[in-house]
């Protein structure tokens, strides 16, 4: 099992050895944000703005402005909510050149509760013009993720998680912007996930298998610009879709699913995530299982709904 | 009657090419020209029927102050990497921020005439993605200073002489993120950064003292690590002296605290909470006219 926020910071360092016009911008989170390799190989590259994530966006775009390619990290609960205009403007708006990472995304930090927890960010930043948006699966996604976004143009969210994932793809794949990655072909359901649930859709697929359901499962590691063909060709040539999303059922992959599939060929879907509450009490772990955010919870939501059809 | 464009000369220090002395410089053409730009963009917002006339008037001569002879960019190459940056915090203030482009070079006279027509390039507040010379896209109060530290942060880094200047209402000051932004500023030693404050005392619905008391507006720019200086913001000589002089103090960032006049130059518009956003009658227009031109005599 991997933590994402590895892979995104030893990229990162590899790829500023390389482009000196890569920075980093932090509130405070140094450590949690895995940086503190970073700081210490780069400390001339490498702004703590302090506990002011307003201030961070706007520092980001005024480097992008400078030419430098600034990677403005932060715990995604803060990094967005707190600077949600700075983003919509600064960044989206201005169309200014910042990656934005997130980190400890969607409930994450457990215990710490709903202040802490980042599960409409995926929403509110997907709605933005100019924003890319995009949930690796696992370290090597993470990897393949970090070195495309240094080549891209325009402000990007990059959501990586602190739970840990087993990895799935193969070593030293690219990364294509706006493609699905079809890990397992079938024809009877379809199941779409992103992020941590991406290993848990996996897991539900074989278990449907047992019961001689075949189930494709893509991971739809690009939420913004999303794949409407593999959409599309999912709602046509299977039973139904099933997202899981560690993330609100509102506005997140299971909404940008269905403006899809409701547009192109209208299919069935169950969107799993958490319901529009703010969360209980409980680790990660225990929340996601509260949630039905399992691979018992995409299997059998698949189940319903093709006994639904 | 343009603004005459300074070009940089060298990738150098830009102090090295900028020998004119204040003494030579035509403040008479100056002066001119923000009465011009005032004038220019009460047209504009009568044209448009909406506006932001009392800011475009106490913004005025700072705006003629910077482009006419302290900033060092182009129109001709308005994004070289060498250039000065100026950011509009106060984006409300477009009238007289596209005025003095479009004296600078930046933009036209039919831009002007168009000044929020339906897909006009000028909206209402300024967009760096439709007009060259604006560097970032502002409107909502507490914008700009963060990314004016975020280009000074830039520029060290790059170790490139440019500056960075940024223009902020007082009633901006009330935005949050401004105090961030200063506290990081002086952190990092941002003495390429200048920030003018248009300290014309009004904003949208009354005095600022009346609503949230700013004073004392310079200590507090002082005790977050700023070196400060008080001028006239309407006096162009005391203006253009101000600006270069700095950095004010090596390591340290400058704030320019400009005391100015809303709806400056206009009798029934000074002073008045209402002209924020008032737009004139066709009447009210060429009374303003008059008494501007017949100021400049």
């Amino acid at each position: 099992m991997v933590d994402c926020r590895d892979a995104y910071s030893k990229t990162l360092e590899e790829m500023a050895s390389a482009d000196e016009r890569i920075v980093v911008v932090v509130n405070d989170s140094v450590g949690s944000t895995k940086l503190k390799g970073f700081f210490a190989k780069y400390p001339q590259r490498s702004i703590n703005v302090g506990i002011a994530e307003q201030n961070m966006v706007g520092v980001g775009a005024g480097l992008a402005n400078g030419g430098k390619i600034p990677y403005v990290c932060g715990p995604a609960c803060f990094l967005t909510a707190r600077a949600m205009e700075q983003i919509k403007v600064d960044l989206g708006y201005s169309n200014y050149n910042v990656k934005l990472v997130g980190v400890s995304s969607g409930m994450a930090y457990g215990e710490l509760g709903p202040t802490h927890h980042s599960i409409e960010d995926v929403g509110w930043m997907r709605i933005i013009p100019n924003m890319t948006v995009i949930v690796p699966a696992d370290s090597v996604e993470t990897q393949a993720v970090m070195q495309y976004s240094a080549t891209h143009l325009g402000p990007m969210f990059l959501r990586i998680s602190r739970m840990p994932v087993p990895d799935l793809l193969p070593a030293g794949m690219k990364f294509e912007p706006g493609k699905a990655v079809r890990f397992r072909e079938g024809n009877d359901v379809t199941l779409m996930a992103n992020g941590v649930m991406v290993c848990r859709a996996l897991r539900a697929a074989e278990d449907l298998h047992k019961s001689g359901i075949s189930a494709r499962v893509l991971n739809m590691s690009t939420v913004k610009p999303i794949d409407r063909e593999a959409i599309e060709d999912a709602a046509r040539n299977t039973g139904g879709i099933v997202t899981a999303e560690e993330h609100s059922i509102y506005g997140g992959l299971g909404g940008a699913v269905a403006e899809i599939v409701t547009q192109t060929y209208p299919a069935k879907m169950r969107i799993l995530g958490i319901p529009g509450v703010f969360a209980p009490t409980g680790s990660a772990e225990f929340l996601l299982e509260h949630f039905g955010l399992t691979a018992d919870g995409i299997r059998s939501a698949a189940v319903q709904l093709l006994e639904s059809r | 009657m343009g603004i005459m464009v300074r070009k940089r000369q060298t990738t150098g220090d830009r102090r090295d090419v900028d020998m004119t002395s204040s003494s030579t410089i035509d403040l008479a053409r100056l002066k001119r020209q923000a009465v011009q730009t005032r004038i220019r963009s009460l047209q504009m917002v009568h044209r448009a029927r909406l506006g932001h006339p009392g800011g475009d008037f106490s913004s005025a001569d700072i705006l003629t102050a910077l482009y006419g002879v302290v900033l060092c960019v182009d129109p001709s190459n308005p994004r070289d990497p060498q250039r000065d940056r100026f950011i509009m915090s106060k984006g409300h203030c477009s009238g007289a921020l596209y005025a003095t482009l479009a004296a600078a070079g930046f933009l036209t006279e039919a831009d002007l005439n168009a000044y929020m027509a339906p897909l006009s390039k000028l909206n209402g507040h300024p967009d760096r993605n439709k007009i060259l010379g604006v560097e970032a896209n502002t409107g909502p109060l507490g914008h700009g200073l963060p990314i004016a530290v975020g280009c000074a942060m830039a520029a060290k880094m790059s170790g490139t002489s440019w500056r960075t200047f940024v223009l902020v209402g007082d009633g901006e000051l009330q935005e949050g993120s401004n105090w961030e932004a200063g506290m990081a500023a002086a952190q990092f030693k941002l003495d390429n950064l200048v920030l003018i404050i248009d300290r014309n005392r009004i904003q949208q619905g009354d005095f600022t003292e009346n609503t949230i008391c700013m004073e004392p507006l310079a200590e507090r720019w002082r005790s977050f690590g700023w070196e400060v200086r008080e001028v006239d913001g309407h006096d162009m000589r005391t203006l253009v002296e101000c600006f270069r002089a700095v950095p004010f103090i090596a390591g340290v960032p400058s704030c320019v605290l400009a005391h100015t006049t809303k709806g400056k130059g206009v009798s029934f518009m000074e002073n008045r909470p209402e002209w924020h956003h008032r737009v004139p009658t066709a009447e009210e227009l060429h009374k303003a006219i008059a008494e501007l031109e017949e100021g400049q005599k």
